[in-house]
């Protein structure tokens, strides 16, 4: 019983991680339907402002953080901006490979600058045990910080989506580009606003995964990369709903797989739930099979 | 069809002519070591993009597992000469074998999925076949698998890379090869024609997959040591990236684009870090300015029957 809440606590802080990228590659590919290879580096830059910005300045952790989204936001809608943007009317196929060759971009220009090796994140938050159960539960500040921000993001998200006329400019182009060009959208403007947003909240993601973990490395974007993104498919991938549903899910199972002496196999695990949801739901838990049109 | 036509006895005595030239150069010794591994990577690498683009180039089918049939086929392989003993020839055909086998098992269920949904399938496929390696002791685990014989040469690269060219380029202009590309085209239409799809993307990945086993096989026989970080996501990529460099549809684009980037990443590796920065930002510049790959859809004209003019209202 302990043992299940204590993994039921690490599960929701994971997975509350892997839904704020999952957020990102679902506005993405809703939008304009690419699997955003480059989304788990941009968390990863993210990962790095922060560090930068708590060990250089010496600000606290909030600030990072609002500096670190600030700074993703505007990178992603820069990648945007020089590299799919010209191909936006090309194959589905050369878009990928340009979103992976803006991942080891991002990789290998950051592996130049500061090396391959793995930094210590600083300790910006008070770790504060609360102990149940005599101890056997161990419930950190920390789990408490990432799941409150979290919660924080994404129904602030779910406001601009919902209510905002941007938000609404978003929903018309992922339905129809073409229409809601022709009702007076500025698409490539909320193609851009899209990245912004999705940018900044795996940014935030980058920040909370360094408090979370200690460690970061330029290499850190692809493993919860690819799984952030089996989060947004498992859910439905250009949901919101689907993505934060996915992420949680996600989390919980590489937590309790872990706990039951599988961690060697808990990413097979991940890609083959991610298979049997395929077969069964192609589009998503929560997603509606569309008809295919002749 | 008479086989002994001009067009194949030229094309025997080129292949012949090409197969002395390389092996004298190699055992004067005009081919030093360095540029033999050059050769066999090259060799590996177009067996990889010509049978990947029988998958996604001619048949449509977005895959970003092909790594993972190279890793059977090279595990196979090395557990066939390692372990048994056994002729070379055996472990390439075994290991081609599972390779496809491993094809036909993921193919029927996943070949439902169209598009983007195929690749993640197919890449969840790859990572759970690296997963499964890193953690099987009998195969080296995460150490990787050691003391391989070393069976690949020239000769053997020479005729793998001579036989799977000729093979799916005739598998492409058969009878079946047709209905792949009707897949490609308009998967809707050729079932209505009846084209049974779901068969021919199953052969398709089938044999795409045997000869991944195949190039693994030679992967594995010639670095004496092989582990599974070698056959990650990364190495689908790479695979994906020559097709697509090379141009996709296109045979001669594959193998053009396998010796193309072979030869870059090759210069690339003595600048060090910035080796993987230039090589995305060659990727990047090749997605914008030339979509289409090198070769565009170039066919093996020389190798293409001369065809009676019947089929040019085909796309009218």
């Amino acid at each position: 019983m302990e043992q299940i809440i204590q993994q039921l606590i690490n599960g929701v802080s994971l997975g509350s991680i892997y839904a704020l990228i999952a957020l990102g590659y679902t506005m993405v590919y809703g939008i304009i339907n690419l699997i955003n290879f480059a989304h788990g580096d941009i968390y990863m830059m993210g990962a790095f402002v922060g560090y930068a910005i708590t060990t250089f300045l010496g600000l606290g952790f909030i600030p990072s953080l609002i500096i670190s989204m600030v700074a993703c936001s505007i990178l992603g809608m820069v990648i945007e901006k020089i590299a799919y943007k010209p191909l936006r009317n090309s194959s589905r196929i050369s878009l990928l490979i340009t979103a992976i060759s803006v991942s080891l971009f991002l990789q290998y220009i950051m592996v130049y600058f500061v090396g391959p090796e793995t930094r210590t994140f600083p300790n910006v938050l008070e770790s504060n045990r609360i102990t149940f159960f005599d101890g056997s539960v161990i419930l950190d500040t920390k789990n408490i910080y990432i799941l409150v921000i979290t919660v924080i993001l994404m129904c602030t998200l779910q406001y601009v989506v919902r209510r905002t006329k941007i938000g609404k400019a978003m929903r018309a182009v992922a339905l129809d580009k073409e229409a809601a060009e022709l009702m007076g959208i500025n698409v490539n403007k909320v193609i851009s606003y899209t990245f912004a947003i999705g940018s900044a909240l795996a940014g935030a993601a980058g920040v909370l995964v360094g408090i979370y973990y200690n460690t970061i490395d330029p290499l850190m974007g692809s493993g919860p990369g690819l799984k952030a993104f089996v989060a947004a498919v498992l859910g439905g991938i250009g949901l919101i709903p689907g993505a934060v549903f996915g992420g949680f899910f996600l989390g919980l199972v590489e937590t309790i797989v872990s706990a039951y002496g599988g961690s060697v196999y808990k990413d097979a695990v991940a890609f083959a739930i991610l298979i049997i949801i395929l077969l069964v739901k192609p589009a998503g838990l929560l997603g509606k099979n569309v008809k295919e049109k002749v | 069809m008479k086989i002994f036509n001009k067009r194949n006895i030229i094309i025997t005595i080129a292949l012949i002519a090409t197969y002395i030239l390389g092996k004298v150069l190699i055992d004067t010794g005009i081919i030093d070591s360095y540029l033999q591994l050059n050769i066999i990577l090259i060799g590996i690498n177009i067996i990889l993009a010509v049978s990947l683009n029988l998958i996604t180039g001619f048949t449509g089918q977005f895959t970003l597992g092909h790594a993972a049939f190279m890793a059977i086929g090279a595990y196979t392989s090395a557990i066939i000469t390692a372990k048994f003993n056994l002729p070379f020839i055996v472990a390439i055909l075994g290991a081609g074998l599972m390779a496809s086998i491993a094809g036909v098992l993921i193919g029927i269920p996943t070949l439902r999925l169209k598009g983007d949904y195929l690749a993640i399938a197919t890449l969840g496929f790859g990572e759970i076949i690296r997963i499964l390696a890193l953690n099987i002791d009998y195969i080296g685990g995460a150490i990787g698998f050691n003391d391989i014989p070393q069976y690949t040469n020239w000769t053997w690269i020479f005729v793998m890379v001579v036989f799977t060219v000729i093979l799916i380029n005739n598998f492409i202009h058969s009878y079946h090869g047709r209905a792949c590309i009707s897949i490609k085209e308009n998967e809707i239409a050729a079932e209505a024609m009846g084209v049974n799809t779901t068969h021919y993307k199953v052969l398709a990945f089938a044999i795409g997959a045997f000869f991944a086993g195949i190039a693994g096989s030679l992967y594995a026989n010639y670095f004496y040591f092989i582990k599974p970080d070698s056959f990650g996501f990364m190495k689908s990529v790479d695979i994906l990236v020559i097709v697509v460099f090379g141009g996709m549809g296109s045979i001669p684009g594959s193998i053009v684009g396998a010796i193309a980037l072979t030869v870059i990443s090759t210069f690339l590796q003595s600048i060090g870090d910035l080796r993987m920065v230039i090589y995305a930002v060659i990727l990047f510049l090749i997605m914008v300015y030339k979509p289409t790959g090198l070769m565009g859809k170039t066919e093996l004209k020389f190798l293409k029957k001369k065809e009676v003019k019947h089929n040019v209202s085909a796309k009218g």
